[in-house]
């Protein structure tokens, strides 16, 4: 055996990487799309692959999401593996029936019989500039529903190791890709392997508080930790990863160890999986609790188009850091 | 059907034991009514009830000591069939050994009393519990002063390095244990008045001479059993300048000023075995001075064989603290909380008074203001005592 090295990569590759090999794993693979094939996605994700794979499996499909989420229900029914890409998650509000009352519920309506081994990837997020209907984060929202899985891959571990359990889940997973992260460089291990899909990460171990996030703005938090340590402040930086069903354990346990929790989510505050995260740690770690839960979300805004006043409605580290500050030594 | 709750007899009442019913199953009650005499750290009190209606049934059995809040008796409304579904008594928990049970603190506010509570954070409430620390003691470092559990851990450190443990104390007589606790309910009350509490102090002298030839010709009139002691007229002309200045009267809850619904004077008695009350006379403004003589009589008695109504340990809306003939010439009081002032009068003093350009001597009495800065400011106090003042002038308008 060589060893083995390395390799840079980038969050976009990673996906692509994941895609291609699950499509040479197992033929009944196929992603279909708006613009996946001859385009190369969107956001480039698809590049080269329908020359690779043929429009036989990599299929270009028209602008109506309800229609094509619903031909990859079908399918998946059929018993194909479908990964159906809809370019934004401000779009799947077209599909929400098709999510909602058909890919959630199908197993359960037939009384067990079908399952919908479906997957949906998009991407999700603000902080590109793309104003109000462009700009969603609503992962949380999917969370909701009981009959699917909601991943949120943050790193390019989870973005190569997430696609591959999630096709061999037996019912649907959204899968949510923030659309910050795709150019973000790093380091792929050759080996790097398949994710456990229901289980937070620790990013960072720590003792005096928890930071919960997920997705696109790990990598602030984990810049707010970096900065609160200077201060004498060792944080702990959980990557919740999947968002339903979410991992209370992982959860509890970093705050009855820390006792303070900061949860840091790119949604909006009101009815949002920060608040589900906190009637959890409420529920389960209450008498560990020795500061409120502190929540940084977006401002409760329609996302605005100009820089710097989206910038002052996303969570930014040095909101982050002052809330942890304040749990911690009583002031912000 | 209502329940008849274990009464908060004042801030610093965390528990009381029943240790008689004066009711029984099936009886008829009216507003008003003795229904139980309650041991608390105060002595026993006898505690009225509040609804008419008729016993359904008594919860807690004699003996038992509960916390405030727990549910007494069950009280049906007359005239209405006796419910399908049983209450079963409940059985209080085992009492916690002595060195574990947490010392009493003036931090558990249930309603009506209502103070504000402290912010402790829920770890901190179960490692004060776990060290036995007294949260009353605890300063907060946490946002907004709460008290984080580096604070319980701070003060537990205080505590083992300093002050002997519980168990080390030798075992006491009951009527040690009644003052012991006494003296902790008065420490927590205190502490926290001067905690909480932005006193200001302002004094004057008042000429007494009209109000005790008043009462000298009064008393002649009157048969020895009837005789008037001039601390009535004084804690009638403080009911009475209430009137003029009504943001002296009533509680300071959860940083708001509620003024009291009547004035309902404390008047603090010492006891002679120690220790201190402050119970309440009720609407002291509408009584007359025959009825108001009689009620401070009572009460002084009773508060020194140890027997006072829930709605007098509770209900005072203002206190007055009279040092009387043996005590010093001035006094500045602790504010009792939830109250925004305290009256004081030092000793009658005969003392050189100038009047009406003549040197005379007069008998003189010192009278303070100790109130609450968040209700009130110096320049109202000051009125308040000018109108004590021009009372006790007219003592025959008292």
């Amino acid at each position: 055996m060589t060893a083995q090295v390395p390799t840079k990569t980038t969050y976009r590759e990673a996906v692509r990487v994941a895609i291609r090999e699950a499509l040479q794993r197992d033929e009944r693979v196929f992603l279909m799309g708006e613009d996946v094939g001859r385009y190369g996605g969107c956001f480039a994700v698809s590049k080269g692959l329908l020359a690779e794979f043929g429009p036989e499996r990599i299929r270009d499909t028209p602008l109506s999401e309800s229609a094509f989420v619903g031909a990859g229900i079908g399918a998946a029914l059929g018993g194909v593996r479908p990964i159906v890409e809809i370019m934004t998650v401000n779009f799947s509000l077209l599909a929400l029936d098709q999510i909602v009352n058909n890919a959630a519920t199908i197993l359960h309506m037939s009384g067990g019989q079908f399952n919908i081994p479906l997957v949906i990837r998009m991407t999700t997020g603000a902080g590109r500039q793309l104003a109000a209907q462009h700009s969603h984060s609503l992962e949380g929202w999917y969370a909701h529903i009981p009959g699917i899985k909601v991943l949120a891959p943050a790193t390019i571990e989870d973005a190569r190791g997430m696609l591959w359990p999630a096709l061999e889940d037996p019912d649907p997973v959204l899968i949510f890709e923030h659309g910050s992260l795709y150019n973000v460089e790093g380091e792929l291990a050759a080996d790097a392997g398949t994710i456990d899909i229901c289980k937070a990460a620790i990013r960072r171990p720590g003792t005096d508080v928890s930071l919960i996030t997920y997705g696109g703005t790990l990598a602030r938090t984990l810049q707010a930790a970096e900065a609160l340590s200077s201060e004498g402040i060792n944080a702990e930086v959980i990557d919740l990863r999947t968002l339903r069903p979410l991992d209370s354990e992982t959860i509890v346990a970093s705050v009855s160890k820390t006792h303070r929790a900061v949860i840091v989510d790119e949604g909006w505050r009101s009815g949002s999986i920060s608040a589900e995260i906190t009637a959890r740690i409420v529920e389960q770690a209450f008498y560990d609790l020795d500061a409120p839960v502190a929540r940084v979300c977006s401002a409760e805004v329609p996302m605005p188009y100009a820089k710097h006043l989206e910038d002052a409605a996303l969570p930014q580290v040095p909101a982050i850091v002052a809330s942890a500050r304040r749990l911690v030594s009583g002031h912000e | 059907m209502s329940e008849f709750r274990m009464p908060s007899l004042g801030a610093d009442m965390e528990a009381g034991t029943v240790v008689e019913w004066r009711v029984h199953p099936g009886d008829t009650v009216k507003r008003g009514d003795i229904v139980a005499l309650v041991e608390t750290e105060k002595g026993l009190i006898e505690i009225e009830i509040f609804a008419d209606g008729v016993i359904e049934s008594l919860v807690v059995p004699e003996g038992e000591k509960v916390p405030v809040g727990t549910l007494l008796a069950v009280v049906r409304d007359e005239g209405k069939p006796p419910p399908a579904v049983k209450i079963e008594p409940v059985k209080a928990e085992p009492r916690a050994p002595a060195p574990t049970e947490a010392p009493p603190t003036a931090m558990v506010p249930p309603p009506p009393a209502a103070l504000q509570r402290p912010r402790v954070s829920p770890l901190a409430r179960k490692r004060a519990k776990e060290l036995a620390v007294d949260l009353a003691t605890v300063r907060g470092t946490g946002e907004g002063g709460a008290i984080t559990e580096a604070d319980v851990e701070r003060a537990a450190g205080r505590t083992a390095a300093g002050a002997p443990a519980p168990a080390a104390v030798p075992p006491t007589t009951a009527a040690a244990d009644r003052l012991a606790a006494m003296r902790k309910a008065i420490a927590a009350a205190m502490a926290r008045s001067k905690r909480e509490i932005p006193h200001y102090y302002i004094g004057t002298h008042i000429d007494m001479s009209q109000a005790l030839a008043w009462l000298t010709e009064e008393n002649l009139r009157r048969p020895v059993t009837e005789r008037l002691l001039y601390s009535v007229l004084l804690l009638k002309a403080v009911a009475l300048a209430v009137h003029e200045v009504p943001e002296m009267n009533g509680l300071w809850i959860d940083g708001a000023f509620r003024p009291g619904t009547g004035v309902h004077v404390g008047v603090a008695i010492s006891l002679r075995q120690g220790g201190l009350v402050a119970p309440a006379i009720h609407d002291v403004d509408k009584m007359q001075l025959n009825d108001l003589m009689r009620a401070m009589l009572d009460l002084v008695k009773r508060a020194r064989t140890g027997v006072l109504r829930g709605s007098e340990v509770s209900d005072a809306t203002i206190t007055v603290t009279n040092l009387g003939e043996q005590g010093a010439e001035t006094v500045f009081g602790v504010i009792y909380p939830p109250q925004v002032a305290l009256v004081g009068f030092g000793r009658v003093i005969e003392q050189p008074w100038a009047a009406d350009g003549m040197i005379g001597a007069r008998p003189v009495i010192a009278a303070s203001l100790a109130a609450d800065h968040r209700a009130s400011d110096g320049h109202r106090g000051g009125r308040f005592l000018a109108a004590i003042d021009r009372l006790l002038q007219e003592p025959e308008k008292l």
